[in-house]
């Protein structure tokens, strides 16, 4: 490895060094895919509390759950369940997709 | 189909932007037909790989296998695109010289295509692993749909490969005298942008503090999903609502780059270190 290269992959490595911030997460919602629909389409959350939700994809073939107002995306292959991660929202309505599906997949989660 | 056509398209741009790129800053060089052609390749035979264990990757490492994934994916493309630039502080003024006098095909050194190589096998990587798994839907969602899928699929391939070879023939329009200069900067804002959008994801899995959840929000102006706002964060890494995060691997990316090219011994006959 040339020096070079050396200093960027270092540079890397120590950028990448995990300070793990991890609350205790006690919030939890779930929210569920079938036929390409979520269930339930609009989930209430309390506002400025991180929570952790779970989607389960029922489909047999995956959906990419994806939110711009919430910075999340994640591919959830058929049959399976992700946990994400939400950080504490301002009051307001945040609106998600399910890429793959757009016309159908579409739901909203409101912070009060 | 034009749903379909759409997403694909969606998929396809930011692999198609960087293979213009590359294509632009190896202009001239001998063999890079086959090392893009590579790239490709490995990319995809990459993303069928990711689609078909899309399970396993999901539930690795306590269910943040996907976000570290796509982050590491994004890291070592920014290192390649990195290092390219840096070879190019020690090479590009005999590149540039060749292509203008010469204006035909030269064999310069070294110039370190596997680095492009990997970086165009990533960007196919990330986004054709969606793509797969995205069209694998359709094609088990039952009678009727293979037209659907045929149509949408090479509909939204065309509309990508149309904007990357525009894009490839906009650029070949700089003097070659400027060309590699140009080159190097567009390389150096798409790795900016891939770093910043990798420490995204770790914010995603909870690995990296956000420090500040929303810097700016330009998200009524110019929206993430718009096409001229995915366009730009492809090109330069343009976020509507970014992480203080973001912008710090933004800047440090710039930063290290930049200076790593400043201290490299510039172009003249110097043999490579």
């Amino acid at each position: 490895m040339s020096k070079p290269l050396f200093r960027l992959s270092l540079v890397w490595i120590l950028g990448l060094a995990p300070w793990v911030a991890s609350d205790a997460q006690d919030l939890s919602f779930a929210l569920t895919i079938k036929d390409h629909r979520f269930e339930p389409s609009e989930l209430q959350v309390p506002a400025g509390k991180r929570f952790k939700l779970v989607v389960k994809n029922l489909d047999p073939t995956a959906e990419e759950f994806e939110s711009h107002d919430l910075k999340l995306e994640k591919v959830i292959p058929g049959g399976s369940e992700a946990n994400l991660t939400v950080r504490p929202l301002k009051p307001g309505t945040y609106k998600f997709v399910g890429e793959f599906h757009e016309k159908t997949a579409k739901g909203s989660i409101v912070a009060k | 189909m034009l749903a379909t056509a759409v997403i694909v398209l969606r998929e396809v741009l930011e692999a198609a932007l960087v293979v213009s790129i590359v294509l632009a800053a190896t202009r001239g060089v001998v063999g890079r037909g086959a090392w893009v052609t590579y790239g490709i390749v490995a990319g995809t035979l990459g993303a069928l790989a990711v689609a078909a264990f899309a399970d396993v990757l999901a539930a690795a490492a306590s269910g943040l296998g996907q976000e570290i994934f796509n982050a590491t994916v994004l890291f070592i493309a920014v290192a390649m695109l990195g290092w390219h630039n840096v070879w190019m502080t020690r090479h590009g003024r005999e590149m540039a010289a060749s292509l203008a006098s010469v204006g035909t095909a030269v064999r310069v050194g070294d110039k370190p295509l596997y680095a492009l190589s990997i970086v165009i096998t990533m960007a196919v990587l990330r986004e054709g692993s969606e793509l797969v798994l995205f069209l694998y839907g359709i094609a088990s969602a039952g009678p009727g749909q293979p037209t659907e899928l045929a149509g949408g699929f090479a509909l939204g391939l065309t509309a990508g490969l149309m904007l990357a070879v525009g894009m490839y023939f906009g650029l070949l329009r700089v003097p070659s005298k400027h060309l590699f200069a140009v080159t190097g900067w567009m390389i150096l804002l798409l790795a900016a942008g891939m770093a910043a959008q990798g420490a995204a994801y770790l914010v995603q899995a909870d690995i990296l503090p956000a420090l500040g959840e929303t810097i700016w929000d330009t998200s009524y102006l110019l929206p993430d999903d718009s096409v001229i706002g995915r366009l730009l964060h492809t090109l330069v890494g343009y976020t509507a609502r970014p992480y203080g995060i973001q912008l710090g691997f933004y800047a440090v990316t710039l930063t290290v780059v930049l200076v790593l090219t400043k201290i490299t011994p510039g172009s003249t006959r110097r043999p490579a270190a």
